[in-house]
């Protein structure tokens, strides 16, 4: 349903968006997430034909971006990061007014209006001027346009940003819902929104990919990478780094005294659970043992490791380029 | 064709729905029945409508379409909803002539304003409709030169304020001091100062007089701004 390849855009000597290629299966909702700064709008500004690529390809639903353009724009709704829209308007107007734009007829024109502001909470306020709407209430407007003549793809922009938890967990069911029978593409820097929200991730930072995939396999492909074990045991601080080293299946320690306790931060190899081995421990050592427990490793972490490895490349790549 | 029309429409209830509209029309208001006033009822005034039209209304326009003007692509830049508008199924010149459309629409309703002034003339004798209608003329092709040459300054940047002062400066020059300029010069630089003179194209139109040299010198000004402001909006785009 959406192809990219090789996509690159550059402002001046500024890369935005590095030879990116992907592609997106129709339905469901795609979480495209990435820092702030990680080329993600500029990426969806070309998808939405709002500016052109550098080079490379971008297509949805077998159009190209480019040259038809027209045809992409039938098919694609769009909702900007910061939810344009013209305040003098009644919501109802608004509508109205896009929905002529995209050449709806007049009796489609209604019965497309009823229908979004039903699915979207805003059936008390079409008559209400734009101007007058919390920022939620215009979320919705813009949600509202961006579905009105059914699009095979919705792409959105940040869509919640800037409303408070009520509005924040509506907005989220409404993108679910919406997957059902479109193809959403949503981005994101809040990785729990795209946990929440989405089947499918592409995780890009520094305006390349750095992993993609269902959520269940982005989960499995960092649950690899090693979880954390921590214990809290009275002893001294030396006596349990020492003794924490003759442990298999290490990798990183950690050892913080406070009050008399000392705080053992494991980072362990692999799948490897090594609670029992420390319990062992402690108690042949003769240490007090009041906490013991593992930690995950979770997707957060798995996060900015490869945005922060990414963005590091990038500095590199343009020091070498330099 | 048809999203011009769209577009367009949206235009004209957007200045209605705004104050600036309201504001633009009182002041048009008053300054030409000022002019009007101070050129008829004055001992040894003309009754006609040629003293005001010389230049204090061409004054007016130089510094009332500009204000009305220079929201139409600034304050969609500035509102970011350029990109909802540019991302919708509508080519850039289909934007720029809606727009261009709606304000021209506008404009007209102010020269209908207008229209009491003949009618106080006709107290005095009667009114030639030949040479009110070539006056009507004269102003619609003026007042669609001025729109079409702000919306292309209100294309080139968010400010509104530097929108207008640029189309100020751009429309006093050409329709003020072009022709006081091509003085200081010879040659075909003279020539080419005096051809772009609105005001001595304006000139024969209060006289009268229908030259096509004049119409095709509006018109095709027109036509060169509305498609600087296409090209200035697709570049834009690659911005």
């Amino acid at each position: 349903m959406i192809r990219v390849g090789n996509l690159t855009k550059r402002y001046g000597s500024l890369v935005a968006v590095d030879d990116l290629s992907f592609e997106v299966e129709r339905g469901g909702v795609l979480g495209f997430l990435g820092p702030n700064g990680a080329g993600k709008t500029t990426t969806i500004r070309i998808l939405s034909c709002y500016h052109p690529a550098s080079s490379g390809s971008a297509s949805i639903a077998g159009f190209d971006c480019y040259s038809q353009s027209m045809e992409v724009r039938r098919r694609v709704g769009y909702l900007p990061e910061s939810t344009p829209l013209y305040p003098e308007m009644r919501v109802r107007e608004y509508l109205n007014f896009r929905g002529k734009l995209r050449g709806m007829g007049w009796g489609e024109r209604s019965a497309a209006i009823k229908r979004v502001t039903d699915r979207c909470w805003l059936t008390a306020f079409v008559d209400r001027p734009i101007g007058q709407l919390s920022k939620g209430m215009r979320q919705r407007v813009g949600l509202a346009d961006a579905i009105m003549h059914e699009p095979q793809v919705l792409i959105l922009d940040e869509p919640t940003i800037g409303l408070d938890p009520t509005q924040i967990r509506e907005t989220r069911n409404l993108i679910k819902e919406l997957g059902e029978h479109h193809t959403v593409m949503l981005s994101s820097h809040i990785l729990h929104e795209v946990e929440q929200t989405c089947d499918r991730a592409i995780i890009i930072a520094s305006g390349r990919i750095v992993a993609s995939g269902s959520m269940q396999e982005l989960r499995n492909r960092f649950s690899t990478q090693g979880g954390r074990v921590i214990a809290e045991v009275r002893a001294s601080q030396n006596e349990v780094e020492s003794g924490a080293k003759t442990l298999d299946g290490i990798e990183a320690l950690d050892v913080a005294a406070s009050n008399g306790w000392v705080r053992l931060a494991v980072k362990t190899l692999g799948d490897r659970d090594i609670r029992e081995d420390l319990f062992k421990l402690s108690t042949s050592r003769g240490w007090t043992l009041r906490e013991l427990r593992r930690e995950g490793a979770n997707l957060e972490d798995f996060f900015i490791q490869v945005t922060a490895e990414q963005a590091q490349k990038a500095k590199q790549r343009s020091s070498i380029n330099a | 064709m048809r999203n011009v029309g769209v577009l367009a429409h949206r235009e004209l209830g957007a200045y209605f729905l705004s104050p600036i509209a309201y504001a633009v029309i009182a002041i048009f208001l008053f300054t030409s029945g000022l002019a009007f006033g101070l050129g008829v009822f004055t001992s040894g005034g003309e009754a006609s409508l040629r003293n005001m039209l010389n230049f204090w209304l061409v004054l007016i326009l130089v510094f009332v379409l500009p204000m009305l003007t220079m929201r139409l692509i600034s304050e969609e830049m500035r509102n970011g909803t350029i990109e909802t508008l540019m991302t919708a199924p509508v080519t850039d010149s289909d934007v720029v002539l809606g727009k261009f459309l709606g304000a021209f629409l506008f404009y007209l309703v102010l020269l209908i304003t207008m229209l009491p002034y003949p009618l106080l003339l006709r107290m005095y004798g009667p009114v030639d409709m030949k040479l009110l209608g070539c006056h009507y003329l004269g102003l619609v092709l003026l007042g669609a030169l001025y729109i079409a040459a702000s919306l292309f300054f209100s294309a080139c940047t968010k400010h509104q304020v530097i929108a207008v002062l640029l189309s100020f400066a751009l429309l006093a020059l050409m329709t003020f001091a072009s022709d006081a300029l091509a003085q200081l010069f010879e040659g075909w630089t003279r020539v080419v100062l005096q051809q772009l003179s609105v005001q001595s194209h304006f000139r024969d139109f209060v006289r009268g007089m229908l030259d096509t040299n004049h119409l095709v010198f509006f018109i095709s000004l027109t036509g060169l701004f509305l498609f600087f402001a296409v090209k200035r909006l697709e570049m834009r785009r690659w911005q």
